[in-house]
């Protein structure tokens, strides 16, 4: 049946390639070298691996394609990685968070992969299935939060400490409130964010506290309003939400989605905007101020060299501000006089651990202190609290486990919907 | 003088009957220029060779032992809806709620393994899974048949309508079951005691296909060779007939809707006891759609569709292959599956239409008088 379905097929296939040969003999040249030169690289690519000894191949399931702001920031990463080891790279775009992801990672471990990577949350617990039928090849997931209860050597969990960042943003955008109270645009309690978020989820949650934090270590008197779109990508939605946050009178707007949605309403409307994922200069050349983002590039090509040298990799990697992991932006046009400055130092201080994020003298829950908080870091069906998160006077995010678990309702932040 | 101006440079008549070596002809001839025109089109947009590219569909959809299992799972799932919304085709029923009975009958076995997974043994559970969701599936296809039935409604705005109505049910329950709390998704559901999980025949792929080779002999016989076949053929061609010689025409279509959507609602059962195990709003891959052009194709023969199914699915599987291996965006495949799909049906149009050009028919008409 197969055999007899192939060999017809490409009977047709001699035959429509006889003809087409003779149609178009001289349209295609200039693709043609386009060809020939990414031969080329991958020759490099190839002489390279000889002599760095890496001869193995390094899988990616991508959720979308390039279209996707967030799977982009991991395809960049991944082919920034694999030129600079030598590793001949594999990439399976829009892979679902279904079954497909399993059979993506079992045909790239087929194919030889030695390490396979998936970037979406939802791909995880197919990621684990593979790796229990995989125990030779490298199974790693980001955002994911299973692998240190999961006992599989063969299966790892990444993320960054983008709270980091996302506080570092934060400064950017209290300076910026400050520079409107100071112009006298508003008056210094109408300095209110708003804050578009997908889901009420601890990476969320972390997310946007962090950047609030941020915000109010530069300008006192701030407030801030969230509201959730219940996607990770919904234009229309992000683009709504932001204009409900404006109407209620938030004068700066960030967000967690992934959709030009909020800095496009934000443009319109005037309102400045601290994005996420990579700059929207482009589409908010006027109210950009700055982004965060994680850079996947530092993860790859660690666990890529480990994998080929036989060494192990932790099951929880979190990436930081040191190891290049954590990023900001240039600062646009928007933002404040000084705010590469502050964030400089802030960012200095952050690495040296004399600045922590959530830091228990910054922040109060219901008005009083928070002393002792258990954070839920176990996946499990319980949703009870069972690691001690508050150490030292500061909430320790992403020490646990590498993908963020504060979840803590801060004074301070009005949540205008808890829907999703 | 007038007639003469006015003959057209070629007319349209229908064919009453083709002989299948000639429609089958027309068919590859059509296959072998969407296969000419896909490879200009690679050509000129990639500069790849057209002939790597056909390579890379059939390694795609056949390349390893495992692909080739998919490739046969993902068949066996879409010739299940396809036979499933045959029955009603055949009636004239549009029913273009596949993606409602099939989310519905998923949905089912999702809630029971959720919440009967720890209490009742595995055995016990399967045959909940199975009843409640060709139950749901059913139900799903009963509603637009019964306002059918009553009101004589549009049944296609309403099918398509179930549709809608059966994805906020999952969205609904995802936000009451996702783990964790916040994250959007339900994730494989017991995943360390695989309780509900339908269980492996020789290897975890095979279930789906003997289903549906079960399902497809069922259908050859139910609609050739049983009354309500023959009962739904006659509907099919006028109800007024139908009427005439003393069928319940309401009987026929909630009847044939129940089966439809329980067909429907087997599928969601594989698709979420056996293949995912989980519940997912985008789980059915709208195949309950592809399902339509799948039973079209094949003009509603069971048989022929194991055929149109496949051919559906190499294409799908071949076109995520070139995205991988050549590093071209996933849209490129689907311009090439496009052009082939379009090839395909329209060269449906060749077998039941003449095309008479002028000096022919000027012929014909000659030799008529």
């Amino acid at each position: 049946m197969k055999k007899v379905t192939a060999l017809a097929l490409s009977l047709l296939l001699a035959l429509s390639m006889t003809a087409c040969g003779a149609e178009k003999p001289a349209a295609s040249v200039a693709e043609n070298t386009e060809a020939t030169v990414e031969e080329a690289a991958t020759e490099t690519a190839s002489t390279e691996e000889a002599t760095e000894e890496i001869s193995m191949k390094a899988g990616f399931i991508f959720l979308h394609d390039e279209n996707s702001t967030y799977d982009l920031n991991f395809i960049t990463a991944a082919e920034e990685a694999c030129k600079k080891l030598g590793v001949e790279i594999v990439k399976k775009t829009n892979v679902p968070e279904g079954q497909e992801c399993y059979e993506a990672a079992c045909d790239l471990a087929d194919a030889g992969c030695g390490i396979i990577f998936a970037d979406s949350f939802g791909h995880e617990d197919y990621m684990i299935q593979a790796a229990q039928e995989y125990p030779d090849v490298q199974f790693c997931h980001a955002t994911g939060t299973r692998a240190h209860t999961e006992n599989l050597a063969n299966y790892h969990n990444a993320f960054a400490s983008i709270y980091e960042g996302r506080y570092l943003a934060g400064i950017a955008a209290g300076l910026k409130l400050n520079e409107m109270i100071a112009n006298g645009d508003i008056k210094e309690d109408e300095a209110k964010m708003g804050y578009i978020g997908a889901f009420t989820y601890a990476e969320v949650i972390s997310g946007y506290t962090s950047f609030f934090l941020g915000a109010r270590s530069v300008c006192p008197s701030v407030t801030m309003e969230v509201t959730f779109t219940g996607s990770w990508y919904d234009e229309t939605a992000e683009k709504e939400a932001a204009n409900t946050l404006i109407g209620n009178g938030c004068v700066l707007i960030s967000q967690h989605a992934d959709s030009m949605g909020a800095p496009t309403a934000c443009e319109t409307a005037g309102v400045p905007n601290v994005s996420y994922n990579g700059s929207t200069a482009s589409v908010a050349p006027n109210t950009f101020i700055v982004s965060s983002r994680i850079n996947w590039e530092p993860y790859f090509e660690f666990a890529i060299k480990a994998a080929a040298n036989g060494e192990a990799i932790p099951a929880d990697w979190t990436g930081t501000i040191e190891t290049g992991s954590v990023l900001l932006t240039e600062v646009g046009t928007a933002a404040a006089e000084g705010t590469q400055a502050a964030i400089d130092e802030a960012s200095a201080k952050l690495v040296s651990g004399e600045l922590k994020v959530f830091d228990t003298a910054t922040f109060t829950v219901e008005g009083n202190a928070l002393t002792t908080y258990m954070a839920d870091v176990d996946t499990d069906a319980a949703y009870e609290g069972d690691h001690e998160a508050i150490v030292d006077g500061y909430f320790a995010e992403s020490t646990d486990r590498s993908a963020p678990y504060f979840n803590v309702f801060i004074d301070g932040i009005t949540l205008l919907d808890q829907a999703f | 003088m007038n007639e003469k101006v006015k003959e057209p440079l070629f007319h349209i008549s229908k064919r009453d009957n083709i002989p299948p070596i000639k429609a089958w002809g027309i068919r590859v001839i059509a296959i072998i220029l969407a296969l000419i025109v896909c490879a200009i089109v690679t050509t000129i947009l990639t500069g790849d060779n057209p002939l790597s590219v056909y390579a890379t569909i059939i390694k795609g959809a056949f390349g390893s032992q495992r692909k080739t299992w998919v490739t046969f799972q993902n068949t066996a799932i879409l010739l299940i809806i396809s036979l499933a919304l045959t029955p009603a085709f055949k009636m004239k029923f549009w029913n273009i709620g596949g993606e409602g009975q099939i989310l519905a009958g998923g949905l089912a076995s999702a809630a029971c393994m959720i919440v009967l997974g720890d209490i009742v043994p595995n055995g016990l559970l399967i045959l909940i899974m199975t009843a409640s969701s060709l139950l749901a599936g059913a139900v799903w296809g009963l509603i637009p048949a019964v306002f059918k039935a009553k009101w004589n409604t549009n049944e296609t705005l309403a099918t398509l309508m179930m549709n809608y109505i059966a994805i906020r049910l999952v969205a609904y329950y995802t936000v009451i079951w996702e783990v964790p709390k916040g994250s959007g998704k339900i994730g494989v559901i017991n995943q360390s005691t695989n309780a509900g999980w339908l269980p492996n025949i020789g290897n975890k792929y095979l279930l789906p296909i003997i289903v549906a080779a079960i399902v497809t002999i069922g259908m050859v016989i139910y609609l050739n060779y049983s009354r309500h076949g023959y009962e739904i053929a006659v509907v099919g061609e006028s109800e007024r007939t139908a009427r005439y010689v003393g069928m319940k025409v309401n009987k026929v279509i909630i009847r044939t809707m129940l089966l439809s959507g329980a067909l429907c609602g087997l599928a969601g059962l594989l698709l979420v006891g056996g293949v995912n195990h989980t519940v997912t709003t985008t789980i059915t891959n709208n195949q309950g759609f592809t399902a339509v052009m799948v039973s079209w194709l094949a003009k509603f023969n069971p048989v022929t569709m194991i055929f149109t199914s496949l051919l559906i699915i190499f294409l799908d599987r071949g076109a995520g292959e070139i995205s991988t291996a050549f590093g071209l965006n996933h849209s490129f495949s689907d311009i090439i599956t496009g052009i082939i799909l379009f090839f395909i049906i329209g060269c449906e149009f060749f077998i039941s239409y003449k095309i008479n050009f002028r000096k022919k028919a000027a012929k014909e008409e000659v030799s008529n008088d």
